[in-house]
């Protein structure tokens, strides 16, 4: 197994913090381009405290980077957790190449 | 057997394969129906999977355990949620306990499975979308015997079959 005990609590936090819609638009968007909370605040119906919220759940999953400056607190995206995301998925991936192959073999006996 | 394209949407937690074989929509249907034909293909050689139960049927439930190379056994059930026979249907898998219960602490995967006929061979696309990081590591435990077992026998046998 390539996740070990401490990863895993990493990896833990990823998923639920993208478990969220909202949280994976915010991603989304710091992504592209590096937004202040107040930015952010003004994209969603929801309170400034409640987007502060969801950005710090992002912020404990790796997935962003939170920076102040001046008197606004600036938001980057990290896109390496994204790929741990992404690793995940590829080794899922191939077990399906493997069931996909086994589905062929018995095709083949007909 | 070709597998056409696989897309891993990483925000989104989803999977998407795309295979295409050469046989009917109803030939590739059977290998989901038929729990004979399934446990065939659902479990690696090493981690070979029994269904107990198979009730392909909307609302119907699956119940199935993987026997490990030391006897061990893991356990899982299915949940048919939709069903378009034979072109399409949808299911929950997770992961139970050791009396077949399904295990409250993890989060079932979804998955939709659809079979369309592209020239003379079946395309089966399938979605999975994974809600909880715990549950993707156990399914991934489980098939991680699978690129040792992908390197020797059954190329073979594929190969064995394909000069028959």
């Amino acid at each position: 197994m390539v996740v070990n005990e401490t990863r895993e609590v990493e990896i833990d936090r990823l998923f639920q913090a993208l478990a969220d819609s909202t949280r994976r638009d915010i991603v989304t968007r710091v992504i592209t381009r590096e937004q202040s909370v107040s930015d952010l605040a003004r994209q969603y119906a929801m309170s400034f405290a409640a987007v502060q919220k969801h950005v710090a759940v992002l912020e404990r999953a790796m997935l962003i980077t939170k920076e102040r400056r001046g008197r606004e607190q600036i938001v980057h995206g990290d896109p390496s957790m994204l790929r741990t995301a992404a690793r995940l998925l590829e080794e899922y991936e191939e077990i399906w190449r493997a069931r996909a192959q086994r589905i062929d073999q018995i095709l083949a006996e007909d | 057997m070709t597998v056409v394209s696989t897309e891993k949407d990483t925000e989104a937690l989803t999977l998407t394969f795309v295979a295409e074989f050469d046989a009917s929509v109803d030939r590739v249907w059977q290998v989901w129906k038929d729990p004979r034909q399934l446990e065939r293909w659902w479990g690696p050689p090493t981690w070979p999977a029994t269904f107990e139960e198979h009730d392909f049927e909307v609302g119907g439930r699956s119940a199935y355990f993987m026997t490990g190379p030391e006897g061990e056994r893991v356990r899982g059930w299915w949940e048919i949620t939709a069903i378009d026979a034979p072109t399409r249907f949808e299911f929950d898998d997770g992961f139970a306990d050791d009396d077949g219960a399904p295990d409250t602490t993890m989060d079932p995967t979804h998955s939709v499975v659809t079979l369309d006929r592209v020239d003379s061979q079946t395309r089966m696309t399938l979605v999975t979308t994974f809600t909880s990081a715990d549950q993707l590591e156990q399914m991934i435990q489980l098939g991680m015997e699978e690129g040792l077992r992908l390197s020797v026998g059954q190329i073979d046998g594929i190969l064995a079959n394909v000069a028959a």
